[in-house]
């Protein structure tokens, strides 16, 4: 600062100098010829003065000469150096070293700062601080999570904690500390282990091995790798991000630029007009191709989901209308027929009409032609489903035909034989089939065509049966209430489900029907011969009976069930009694009246309880008609159908009965209330089933069910703690982490007043 | 249920005898030196070797299960200890068998119980978890259980023919002449024709037997040492008879009242509510005795606190036939009608009712397993039922003169008493039903039979008839390895009042009988759902349902109100593609299993498929 004082008051004071000269230079140039010395400076101003009118330098200022008291600041010049004066010159130091350096560094610094931000007001500040510290925090608890997980998930806990011993198993040599060579062949062996520098007894391993044992694990190693890796991950996730968003522009954006385009290609084309109008030419038919595409296209019309949001939005938005309006235009604009194209005026009628026509109607039927996966293939597999159909319904006639056939043929004392023949000739052609399959891929398609065929037949009579069985049990409904025999309907029926009715039972059609056939099948039991002396009689089969009637007995099955297919019964060796005791005779008589009686109508009332039983337990339907509201009402007026059907709750239907495809059985549909109080009637936490639950429970856990060892093991405690040891909490290196000061929570907790300052630290630095 | 076998537990040594305690006990090094029991011999070389004998003899049975368990003891022990020693030895030999020994995987199949039929939902990491671990813990026990098998020593016995030979036609008299001098001993017959026909019944351990003569006759012997423990006439007729959870009380159904008996003869109580009572039965883990009355009520009397817990009416006329199945403690009761009707305690009608015969039904049985149930009626036949779930008779015969009384052996012989015959048959393998074609051995009696029971754990038949008792073998009848801890037949009376005193406090409850036993292991899904009902209503919303997708909001343009529904439609569409292609599946497998049943059909079949 010294430095520059001293040069701006020589400034000025030359400048005063020449301001005072000024006024007194040309009008007293003679009064001012002082003497000779001054004589030639004189001339040369003279000269100067002469030269300085004819230009631009007029005002050329005499050089200062002497000190005066004003100078002027506006009449400084750099004529005495010869080299202008720059303000880097005027500031900057006069000798090399200055301390001006550091003045111009805090000027510029001054210069890029912008002005301090107010300081965040202390709420938001301590929130700052709160995440922050929060954030710290969970990170090093995250590290115990796998710790947590793992003891919730431990079948037994014991504490204290034990450490795990860092071999599982020490060096024999260890073991046997005192043990000494002492035989001469030991000594031998030692010797030459010595001589060998072999280590023989406490360490066990070299110095070397031990050093690389001790050398950083391979668990930390592979620690500290996969954190780096997942470091590089992270990183270059965010580049790859950081990058597309670059690249993303606004709509805004995109908008300008497409418009910048639009009118530099006008530009263009207006120019090439000039230019080339041959070039221009194939750049009109460039656009009115494009208007074509656009016509084709239909994109600028009001169909597209901007515009018809647009559309939706016009009635109250202003700027929806407008813009609107300009897509409008844009469409008139694009599709207008160029002059020279226009030739027609049919066609731009036609496209009035299509224009007419609105677009959502194209739209509506793109949507219901255009293809739906789901409908398509549910479609064509009704079809495909038809068609099996119908070839089963074709093919396995004959099939069934020559069962029934077969069956006629063959006693039914060996019906079961029967059926494990042609099971077995079945088997035998499939594995048939299966070889000649195997041997000729040509022939394969018919042979697989006839297993298909058998397989289709069996199929076919499974579902006709099971059709018919429904049929029939609602048949048995209606007829029971008319009483009304549907023999000749059902007729038709038994031939084909002969093969099959070895162990489906069914239900009894009509009463009537069921009487007669308790009579028919009475028959042979009055015909079997009572226990009389010879034995042989007995072994006569009851359905070996005269069989005219036994089309109807196989119908009905619970009849079937009932009648035994017995096994021929030569093969019991005893005989019974010969000679039997008078009682015993009597016994035998009694019996025989109740046989006699018994077994008539023990199905007929069976199938009575059963319904009895069907209809206690459905449940009941509500009844909601009040009688003589809105209607007369009296002793014999009933309130009409149609109220009584308003005002009846139907009961829901409820699952089907156990034993709805067992005749021969009514299984209990009440509840076990008692039982019911023994069980789990509440999940337990993590299950979400009440079958994921009740798999955990399937295992019995008791001895009675399990070895001791097992039961021992099934109800070993959670937790097991040592008595009269100290249970400390757990610490890093508890579960085999290395424990670092900083991340440890234990440290955390022991000074919190380290943890309380942190946030007043951070404040400091935020003020620095 | 299969248990874990466990003949090894029982035995406490020493206890046994009072020798044991003057002598050393045994080691396994001693046991080997010492000569096997004379048991083993089989017949006399110059008779026909077709026979074995039926057991062997029993006090062998008890050494080898001693021994075992001396032997395991110091075994675990040296287990414990090994683990903390290095494995190394310093000779460097290694363990030839190294590891566990291997458990025979069918073995162990037979142990599994979770039942992983049923499709699991999906579950979350945590359940998963669980249900790893619960299968884990299956596994081992079951292995563990397999492992134990191999110290059930013995092996069931068997009747053989030579080729071509009827065992049908094999005598009593050459099965005693063919088995060992101690078998033999088990074949006898009481000449009792003064007191009429005769009930019987065995003890659980099949060491005491029970008879009550018609005509007032009342004995309990220990029937292997043949030694009488008492002898009474009730002076009244005797229906039936029956021991209660041990062999020093005893039932008997007298003309008037039930009454209860200590085994010295001594009329402990008499029970009047249980009046003109026909058949009594005794469920023992609920230690319940169930009697069936002349007037139609069945009625369960609780024997630990001396309560009737409940009196069914049946309503069926007189009950005359009444049997209960081992597995789940149901009662079957067989009617004039022709049907079987099942009931339990806590339920007022019954379970099942099965329509069985044209004519009354004579006589029931059940399986040990509860798996089989024969049933012979007037219409002279005999048919054997499933009794899992179908109730449908899987064979059946006429027999000449219709079975007036069934029994079934505890590995599943069936005999059927006619007149004054009896005819075993046996299965084919096991867990298969009798086939009732060829029986399996026959015998004739001095007099009509009247009463049948299989003994347990000895392999043979007691049947009571109007000429006495007859005890007769039956190779392979009984179950050849006892568990020591439950039926104990060498039990002393300081070892029965123990067992008693556990017996009493594992005592089930009488309302946890139905037909599926395993039922308390299952989830009372009703009550469940009634409550979540209940707590939706509660609420006003579920808190378990799947909330409905809420679209985030995004940033540029991209949250518009059009791409907001569409993202909505995307999940909709997501939801109803995957619902779509689940129906899609349950149709299949529907077809599936509509066409299956045509594979399935041969199932009357399977039992020849081997």
């Amino acid at each position: 600062m010294n430095a520059i004082k001293p040069a701006k008051g020589l400034l000025a004071l030359s400048q005063q100098d020449e301001l005072m000269d000024l006024p007194g230079t040309y009008p007293l140039s003679a009064s001012e010829d002082e003497g000779d010395s001054d004589g030639e400076r004189k001339h040369q101003k003279l000269l100067e003065a002469i030269g300085s009118l004819n230009g631009k330098n007029r005002w050329k200022l005499p050089e200062r000469s002497e000190a005066s008291l004003k100078v002027s600041e506006f009449n400084v010049s750099s004529e005495g150096s010869g080299e202008k004066l720059a303000l880097s010159d005027l500031l900057g130091p006069v000798k090399a070293s200055s301390p001006l350096a550091a003045v111009r560094k805090q000027l510029s610094r001054i210069k890029s700062k912008k002005t301090l931000e107010l300081p965040l007001n202390k709420g938001e500040v301590e929130q700052i601080h709160r995440e922050a510290a929060f954030s710290k925090t969970s990170q090093t608890l995250s590290k115990w999570d796998s710790v947590v997980q793992k003891n919730r998930e431990a079948e037994q806990l014991v504490f204290p904690i034990q450490k795990e011993p860092s071999s599982s198993f020490a060096p024999m040599e260890h073991m046997f500390r005192d043990w000494k060579a002492r035989t001469p062949l030991e000594q031998e062996v030692f010797n030459l282990l010595h001589k060998n520098k072999q280590p023989v007894t406490d360490p066990l391993l070299t110095p070397v091995e031990k050093a690389s044992l001790k050398a950083m694990s391979l668990e930390e190693a592979k620690i500290r790798r996969a954190e780096l890796q997942r470091a590089r991950a992270l990183q270059s996730y965010y580049e790859a991000r950081a990058r597309r968003m670059k690249k993303t522009k606004s709509k805004k954006y995109h908008k300008i630029v497409k418009k910048g385009k639009a009118k530099q290609a006008l530009r263009d084309f207006v120019e090439l007009t000039k230019v080339d109008p041959a070039a221009a030419l194939e750049e009109l038919e460039k656009i009115e191709k494009a208007r074509m595409m656009e016509r084709m296209s239909l994109k600028h019309q009001n169909s597209g989901k901007w515009a018809k949001s647009k559309a939706i939005m016009a009635k109250y938005d202003l700027e929806a209308r407008q813009a609107m309006q300009e897509q409008l235009a844009k469409n008139k604009e694009l599709t207008q027929r160029l002059q020279v194209a226009s030739e027609s005026e049919e066609e731009g009628g036609a496209e009035e009409e299509e224009a007419l026509v609105p677009d959502t109607v194209n739209e509506v039927q793109v949507n219901a032609d255009g293809p739906n996966p789901w409908m398509l293939r549910s479609f064509s597999r009704d079809t495909k489903e038809d068609e099996v159909q119908e070839d089963s319904e074709q093919l396995p006639e004959p099939a069934t035909h020559e069962f029934a056939e077969s069956e006629e043929n063959e006693k039914p004392v060996a019906e079961e034989d029967v059926l494990l023949k042609e099971f077995e000739e079945r088997r035998y052609l499939r594995k048939q089939s299966e070889l000649k399959q195997d041997a000729e891929p040509v022939g394969g398609q018919e042979t697989k065509a006839s297993t298909s065929q058998e397989v289709l037949s069996e199929l076919r009579a499974l579902s006709k049966k099971l059709k018919k069985e429904n049929h029939l049990s609602k048949e048995q409904k209606e007829s029971s209430a008319k009483n009304v025999p549907l023999v000749q309907e059902e007729e038709p029926a038994p031939e084909e489900e002969e093969p099959l009715l070895l162990q489906r039972p069914k239900k009894v059609q009509t009463v009537e029907e069921l009487e007669a056939l308790g009579e028919e099948d009475c028959l042979p039991n009055k015909e079997l011969p009572r226990p009389t002396v010879e034995g042989e009689q007995m072994r006569k089969n009851p359905q070996s009976q005269p069989k005219g009637k036994s089309k109807k007995e196989q119908m009905i099955s619970l009849q079937q069930l009932l009648t035994t297919r017995t096994p021929s019964s030569t093969s019991l060796a005893v005989p019974t009694t010969v000679e039997a005791l008078d009682d015993e005779v009597e016994r035998d008589q009694k019996q025989m009246i109740k046989e006699a009686f018994a077994g008539d109508d023990v199905i007929k009332e069976f199938l009575k309880e059963k319904r009895e039983a069907i209809q206690a337990s459905k449940p009941k339907d509500m009844d909601l008609t009040l009688p003589g509201w809105g209607e007369w009402g009296g002793m014999d007026l009933k309130p009409s159908a149609k109220k009584r059907r308003r005002f009846l709750i139907k009961a829901p239907e409820g699952p089907p009965r156990k034993d709805k495809n067992l005749p021969h059985v009514i299984i209990s549909e009440q509840r076990n209330i008692h039982a019911a109080a023994h069980q789990v009637r509440v999940l337990p936490y993590p299950f979400t089933h009440h079958q994921q639950f009740e798999r955990t429970v399937q295992t019995p856990m008791g001895s009675t069910w399990n070895t001791q060892r097992a039961f021992q093991k099934l109800t070993a405690p959670k937790i097991v703690t040592k008595p009269g040891h100290i249970i400390k909490p757990i610490k890093a290196e508890d579960v085999g982490y290395q424990s670092s000061p900083r991340s440890d929570l234990s440290v955390m907790q022991s000074n919190p007043r380290q943890h309380s300052k942190h946030p007043k630290q951070l404040k400091k630095n935020s003020r620095d | 249920m299969e248990t874990a076998p466990k003949s090894v537990r029982g035995v406490p040594p020493g206890k046994n005898k009072p020798q044991a305690k003057r002598k050393k006990p045994r080691r396994y090094w001693e046991e080997e030196s010492a000569p096997p029991a004379a048991g083993a011999s089989p017949g006399p070389p110059g008779k026909k070797a077709r026979t074995r004998e039926p057991r062997p003899q029993r006090s062998r049975s008890v050494h080898l299960a001693r021994a075992a368990r001396s032997s395991k003891k110091p075994q675990i022990a040296r287990n414990a200890s090994d683990r903390k020693k290095p494995r190394r030895t310093l000779s460097g030999a290694q363990d030839p068998f190294p590891g566990s020994a291997p458990a025979p995987v069918e073995v162990a199949r037979k142990f599994c119980r979770i039942d992983k039929s049923g499709k699991l939902p999906h579950p979350k990491p945590k359940t998963r978890s669980k249900l790893e671990k619960a299968e884990a813990q299956e596994e081992e026990a079951s292995v563990r259980a397999a492992r134990a098998e191999l110290l059930l020593p013995e092996d069931p016995g068997f009747l053989e023919g030579e080729d071509g030979e009827d065992t049908a036609k094999i005598l009593q008299t050459d099965i005693v002449e063919a088995v060992d001098i101690a078998s033999a001993a088990k074949h006898f017959d009481l000449n009792l024709r003064q007191f009429g026909p005769y009930r019987l019944n065995y003890s659980r351990t099949g060491r005491h037997l029970a008879l009550g003569g018609r005509r007032g006759h009342v004995a309990a012997l220990d029937w292997v040492t043949k030694k009488l423990m008492c002898e009474i006439n009730v002076m009244e007729a005797v229906r039936d008879i029956h021991f209660l959870h041990s062999e020093a009380l005893l039932a008997v159904a007298q003309n008037r009242w039930l009454y209860i008996y200590d085994n010295q003869g001594i009329e402990l109580h008499c029970i009047r509510r249980c009046d003109r009572v026909t058949r009594l039965e005794f469920l023992p883990f609920h230690f319940l005795l169930a009697t069936a009355s002349e007037t139609g009520f069945l009625t369960y009397l609780d024997v630990s606190v001396g309560k009737i817990v409940t009196a069914l009416n049946a309503r069926a006329g007189r009950l005359g036939v009444m049997t209960q199945n081992p597995y789940n403690a149901v009662i079957h009761l067989g009617h004039s009608n022709g049907t079987v009707s099942l009931w339990s305690p806590g339920v007022k009608e019954p379970l099942a009712k099965i329509l069985c015969h044209r004519g009354g039904v004579r006589a029931v049985a059940v399986e040990s397993t509860g798996t089989y149930m024969a049933t012979s009626g007037l219409d002279h036949q005999l048919k054997i039922f499933d009794l899992r779930g179908t109730f449908q008779p899987l064979s059946a015969r006429t027999l000449p003169q219709g079975a007036g009384h069934l029994a079934f052996s505890q590995r599943g012989l069936l005999v059927a008493g006619m007149g004054d015959v009896v005819n075993i048959w046996t299965g084919q393998g096991k867990a298969s039903p009798p086939s009732l074609e060829q029986p399996y051995l026959t015998h004739r009696l001095s007099g009509h039979v009247h009463g049948l029971q299989f003994c347990p754990f000895e392999d043979v038949l007691g049947v009571g008839h109007s000429g006495g008792i007859t005890s007769m073998l039956v190779p392979g009848a009984a179950e050849p390895n006892f568990d020591g801890l439950e039926n104990n037949p060498y039990r002393s009376r300081k070892q029965r009042q123990e067992w008693e005193v556990k017996a009493l406090l594992e005592k089930v409850p009488a309302e946890l009988i139905c037909l599926d036993p395993r039922a308390l292991a299952k989830v009372d899904v009703i009550t469940l759902e009634q409550q979540k009902k209940e707590r939706i209503e509660r609420l006003g919303y579920d808190p378990d349902a799947k909330a409905a997708f809420q679209p985030k909001a995004k940033q540029k343009g991209r949250s518009s109100t059009a791409s907001l529904v569409k993202r909505k439609k995307k999940v909709m569409d997501q939801e109803h593609r995957d619902k779509v292609r689940q129906s899609l599946e349950q149709q299949q497998q529907q077809q599936q299993e509509l066409a299956k049943p045509a594979r399935a059909r041969p199932s009357a079949l399977d039992r020849f498929v081997r």
